[in-house]
């Protein structure tokens, strides 16, 4: 099949084609996780190296189980670890990658554009695992194979992506993805926390929760971070649950087969209430298997190997 | 001092102050000029055949930063002066935001003895506020006599409006401008590119052109009521050039400048986290870009300045958010002003030799500026017609963080002359 992505930085300008393969390859990726022996010689002597400058411990488990089920050597530096620790420079680092042989980095990093800056200074294949408020195609990815899962289809698909926009790698992944799909993507939040210039995505934002909740397919709630209350940027949690929080009395609201989805780690009691997570509307343990089936498939699919 | 005289034929002159353009010679005496006219005798002489090259007063940049003390991997005196030689600056305003800051005449005389033998003049600018920080005046009147030729807390706005007040009233005394950089530090807080539909994409914090025009707004006012002098630094946006040609027309007094990279370059540069082009003010839009061309012409941008901003490549070459703010200038500017706005005709090359030169030294009452009779023996020579394509390597500046790598610039420098002496550029 062929495959037009050398990297994956992020998933703005990936073809409906590129997209629609790796889904299909995760698909494959997902029976491999339900035998008894999960386990594939796929990737058998590619190197891959975990560079987490950032500590996200969901992720890194995810794509470290995703590499180690295809066979790859699997190297990690977290951010404790004294090789990439504060005060070392990227260049440097860089450079001892290129002396170690590997063949893809997948790398999370609180500055944006830190997977082109490695994609640049090596010859290594980059998957951006996160980088800063920009994207986190994987996390899209798997969101976007589990509504398929649940919908047939993405095309006409109704979501709305609600809470912190401005700090959300997640949601620029997925507005990026899912239009590319052929579904609508609107943004509901606090005016504080969606960006003044939206235009750039095309996506409509509103402020009215209640307005406009039973419209749509898929609710995806983002994480509220408490920091964000004492950075001025909301009043208080309480205001932010009242206003955009999806409470049971919300969700009786939803259109009938409509699902929730979020990225995780839940705040339970502020973007969601606590039995909402769990209730059969809820897709978020689906979003976790997927998630490791997705990177299997990027994997896969970057290593340039065809299965034997 | 016996110093021989130069004498600079056939070159075509170019001097906004004296309305001239046109072919003549210039003799230099003892550092000064001693006449301009055609045919001038060249007896016991040295002589510089200037044909085919325009010959302009030495350029002044009034917004340079040379990184001395303190910043020496970056930069020192001698290599900014270096560096502004080959762009054909004789004159060199280093801003005060050195480590330590130039906030006292004791520093200010430092900056001048370093720049002893320097191949440009240096005019130190002194901080406005004690560290920078915004709190304390500065002894303007003891660094205007140590050589302060104006205040700046550049690189940081003065966020204190009643600071600004008496910094203006003040340095007014004094007779020195206070040139500011505009800047709200609570509204561009974290940011690193221009605040717009592509910050959102790419997930940078933006600086919004809000933090620049409102401090401009509260500026002009406070100039307008103590009826004092402002000169505001590196504009980017349409917002502050309305605003200055708002304030300019009724009255208030107020100068500005800008750099080439604003007039020249937009923030779509930045879509692949080039660190090249992070900088303070940020690049902004092509409306903006059009407003600043548009108050060049009519006259509200009063100069330009480059914003030599050299930084060390492990301070640039490192992630996006990490990275330095600032852009090397003093080599390409005017070539990058040849190219972008006298060859399509936005300026002639009188008005953008004028805001290069005169301009300046009005604003900072510095001499220079023209080539008066009488006057400092200060010029440079530019040849019109010789390409070259700017490589960072083949800088004079001890950094290499130009945005204007690669671009083939029409005409070069040919050599400039300061108080009589000859330091040839041509050799790059
Ligand atoms: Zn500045």
């Amino acid at each position: 099949m062929a495959f037009g992505l050398d990297h994956l930085f992020g998933l703005k300008g990936v073809s409906k084609e590129d997209i629609t393969t790796i889904l299909d390859t995760a698909v494959s990726f997902r029976e491999v996780l339900d035998r008894p022996i999960r386990i594939v010689p796929t990737l058998k002597g590619v190197a891959v190296l975990n560079l987490f400058f950032e500590d996200s411990t969901r992720t890194r488990i995810s794509f470290e189980l995703a590499e180690r089920r295809l066979s790859a050597e699997v190297v990690s530096f977290a951010k404790s670890s004294s090789s990439v620790s504060k005060g070392e420079s990227l260049r440097d680092t860089v450079r001892n990658i290129e002396a170690m042989k590997i063949d893809i980095i997948v790398t999370r990093h609180s500055s944006p554009g830190t997977p082109q800056f490695l994609a640049n200074h090596t010859k290594c294949r980059i998957i951006n695992a996160g980088d800063g408020p920009h994207e986190h195609p994987t996390q899209a990815l798997l969101d976007m194979l589990t509504m398929r899962e649940r919908f047939g289809s993405l095309d006409g698909l109704r979501v709305l992506i609600v809470g912190d926009i401005t700090h959300s790698r997640v949601a620029r992944s997925d507005i990026w993805g899912l239009k590319t799909m052929g579904a609508q993507v609107d943004l509901c939040g606090p005016s504080t926390l969606i960006p003044i210039h939206m235009d750039a995505f095309g996506v409509d934002v509103h402020y009215d929760f209640d307005g406009i909740l039973p419209e749509y397919d898929v609710l995806y709630m983002l994480r509220i971070q408490k920091e964000r209350q004492t950075g001025g940027l909301i009043p208080s949690s309480r205001e932010y649950t009242a206003m955009f929080g999806l409470t049971r009395e919300r969700v009786k609201r939803m259109k009938p087969d409509a699902v929730v989805m979020h990225p995780g780690p839940i705040n339970r009691g502020i973007e969601l209430d606590y039995e909402v997570a769990d209730s059969p509307k809820s897709l978020i343990l689906d979003q976790v298997t997927n998630g490791e089936a997705v990177r299997m498939a990027v994997l896969y699919l970057l290593s340039g190997r065809k299965e034997e | 001092m016996n110093r021989k005289d130069l004498v600079i034929k056939g070159g075509y002159v170019i001097d906004p102050a004296q309305e001239i353009d046109g072919i003549l010679d210039i003799r230099i005496r003892n550092g000064r000029i001693e006449s301009l006219q055609s045919g001038l005798g060249t007896g016991g002489a040295e002589v510089i055949d200037a044909s085919g090259m325009l010959v302009m007063p030495g350029l002044i940049d009034m917004h340079a930063h040379l990184r001395e003390p303190g910043g020496e991997e970056s930069e020192t005196i001698m290599s900014g002066c270096e560096a502004a030689a080959a762009g054909g600056f004789t004159a060199v305003c280093a801003m005060p935001n050195t480590r330590p800051p130039a906030d006292d005449a004791g520093r200010i005389r430092y900056i001048l003895e370093q720049a002893h033998g320097a191949k440009a003049r240096v005019y130190p600018v002194g901080a406005i506020t004690r560290g920078r920080e915004g709190k304390e005046l500065v002894e303007m009147h003891d660094m205007a006599h140590a050589g302060a030729v104006g205040f700046s807390d550049d690189g940081s706005g003065v966020a204190n409006a009643r600071i600004m007040l008496n910094a203006l009233r003040y340095a007014a005394m004094v007779g020195k401008p206070v040139i500011a950089h505009e800047e709200n530090a609570d509204l561009s807080k974290d940011g690193h590119m221009n605040e717009s539909a592509l910050s959102a994409e790419l997930g940078l914090r933006g600086i919004p052109r809000l933090a620049e025009d409102a401090p401009i707004m509260r500026d002009v006012a406070i100039a307008e009521y103590t009826g004092t002098r402002l000169h505001v630094t590196h504009l980017s946006t349409r917002g502050a050039v309305e605003i200055i040609r708002a304030a300019k027309a009724r009255g208030v007094n107020v100068t500005c400048d800008v750099t080439p990279h604003h007039l020249t370059l937009t923030e779509k540069l930045v879509a692949t986290y080039d660190t090249r082009y992070k900088m303070k003010p940020p690049l902004r839009g092509d409306d903006d870009i059009e407003a600043l061309r548009e108050g060049l012409r009519d006259g509200t941008i009063d100069a330009i300045a480059t914003d030599h901003a050299p930084h060390a490549l492990e301070i640039k070459e490192c992630e996006f958010i990490d990275a330095a703010f600032g852009v090397t200038g003093l080599e390409t500017a005017l070539a990058v002003i040849h190219r972008e706005l006298i060859i399509p005709g936005i300026l002639s090359w009188r008005d953008a030799v004028r805001k290069l030169t005169l301009e300046p030294s009005i604003i900072l009452g510095i001499e220079g500026g023209a080539l008066v009779v009488g006057g400092i023996g200060d010029v440079a020579m530019y040849n019109p017609e010789s390409p070259w394509t700017v490589e960072p390597d083949m800088m004079k500046s001890k950094s290499k963080n130009t945005p204007f790598s690669g671009w083939e610039l029409p005409g070069k420098v040919a050599a400039t002359v300061v108080g009589g002496v000859v330091h040839t550029c041509a050799d790059r």
